[in-house]
């Protein structure tokens, strides 16, 4: 989910190769978990369908690797909306999260309120577990406790992220 | 989608005779006043506009708007030193901004005089300060109890109506013990029951979590939270723990001196 949006931002900033968008990808967004060759071009083919990248000209050659990919009016649009909708919150979220932060920063967009948003989604997600959770037995206040408790540190990294957003801008323009 | 005919029927049953009511112009009038009762419709108990308040060159507040209805329950976050404790002081009176407006329940709280602000400190809000302020030379008890006492209650029925919030904090055995030889967090639990003992209308409090563990912080929001709903108290308070906030029916950040949500 968050590869093929990851792509399709990269592609809005330039018209790209798979490789490049490979390198590129992995720079900002796979660190741990690198793309595979494989998944940038079946990612691509799809978003073709989808309508969202159109297939531009090509290098002299055969082979995918050889082909151009810009994004669409329709592909443009969809980045915007998956920027500033909130995820919705569950545990173990955090890559997700990041991915809408670094490429709202390397597109300009504002991330400042797509992570107030998720602030706000979150918040009402707690607010629905604490009052759930208060007439609970203990064993089903246990999950919920649990659920609330992975909220928080989701909260928490939001809060720091939102702190730190004009240095984390500056070293990924850098 | 089974039975329509009979549902529209009983519908119409129940509806005829209120809309026929409606007609008339007392029972509108009637309605309307309901409706303005309801808490969405109804003005602010509590509400503050383009507040501003330095100290020195440091901007505190740099134009807060701020509303709480009667009976909500409301979280301040944001960042550390983005004015959340400065609101609440000039929200409460302890503080005068420097421009701006504070109303509570249709006057002006920023025009009142010392000693009008400090009498509707007294009999209308109760406020739990972020670094517990409890008089050291006095037990916790005498604490608990000195909002009565400063009221005019005597000394036994003070006392007596302190007494019940020690074992609703899970502070049983501790009434006779000096601040001095509470722990952080007992001590931030007996602020607390001070700030509610006289039943305030309006209950201020900031950060009344900050030395406590998960469950008595736990403790704490649910006895709060109970309370409140139960008198109808209306409750402000900052904290900076999403946990705590959760309690509340709606949240605010404040941000460099801006409410911004
Ligand atoms: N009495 C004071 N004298 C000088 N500066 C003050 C005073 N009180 C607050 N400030 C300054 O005003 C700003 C807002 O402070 P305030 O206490 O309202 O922040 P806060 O949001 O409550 O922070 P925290 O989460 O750390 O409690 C800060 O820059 C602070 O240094
Ligand atoms: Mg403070």
């Amino acid at each position: 989910m968050s590869v093929s949006y990851a792509i399709l931002g990269l592609l809005e900033q330039e018209p790209n190769h798979g490789y490049e968008l490979k390198r590129r990808y992995d720079r900002f967004f796979g660190r741990e978990r690198p793309v595979a060759y494989g998944q940038v071009y079946s990612t691509l083919s799809r978003l073709a369908r989808d309508g969202r990248v159109s297939e531009g000209g090509s290098l002299p050659g055969e082979g995918p690797e050889r082909k151009l990919y810009a994004i669409t009016p329709e592909g443009t649009a969809a980045v915007q909306r998956w920027l500033m909708t909130p995820e919705p919150p569950e545990p173990h979220l955090q890559t997700v999260l990041a991915v809408k932060v670094i490429l709202s920063l390397l597109l300009g967009r504002p991330a400042e309120d797509y992570l107030d948003g998720q602030r706000r989604s979150h918040l009402e997600r707690m607010r629905e577990l604490t009052a759930a959770r208060k007439n609970a037995l203990l064993v089903d206040a246990l999950l919920m406790d649990h659920a609330v408790f992975h909220l928080e540190a989701d909260l928490r990294w939001i809060d720091l992220t939102t702190a730190r957003l004009e240095q984390i801008a500056k070293e990924i323009q850098a | 989608m089974s039975t329509p005919p009979a549902s529209h029927a009983t519908l119409a049953n129940v509806a005829g005779p209120i809309v026929a009511v409606n007609h008339t112009p007392a029972a509108a009038a009637v309605a309307t006043a309901a409706a303005a009762g309801g808490r969405g419709a109804s003005a602010p108990i509590l509400a503050c506009y383009d507040l501003h308040k330095s100290f020195g060159k440091t901007p505190a507040l740099r134009g807060a708007r701020f509303q709480v209805q009667s009976g909500e329950v409301v979280a301040i976050m944001g960042p550390s030193g983005s004015g959340k404790s400065t609101l609440l002081h000039c929200l409460a009176g302890i503080l005068t901004p420097d421009s701006g407006e504070v109303h509570f329940g249709g006057q002006r709280v920023d025009r009142l005089s010392e000693a009008q602000r400090s009498e509707l400190r007294r009999e209308t809000f109760g406020f739990v300060y972020q670094f517990g302020q409890l008089v050291p030379e006095l037990t916790a008890e005498e604490n608990v109890a000195l909002p009565l006492l400063l009221a005019g209650k005597s000394r036994a029925a003070a006392l007596a109506a302190a007494r019940p919030w020690f074992g609703r904090l899970a502070l049983d055995g501790l009434e006779g013990r000096r601040s001095s030889e509470l722990s952080g967090g007992e001590s931030q639990r007996v602020a607390l029951a001070r700030g509610l003992v006289a039943q305030p209308q309006v209950l201020f409090a900031d950060e009344p979590t900050g030395s406590l563990d998960s469950l008595a912080g736990e403790l704490v929001m649910d006895l709060l939270v109970e309370s409140a709903r139960r008198l109808g108290t209306t409750v402000v308070i900052v904290t900076h723990e999403p946990r705590v906030a959760a309690y509340a029916d709606r949240e605010s950040t404040v941000r460099d001196g801006l409410v911004v949500a």
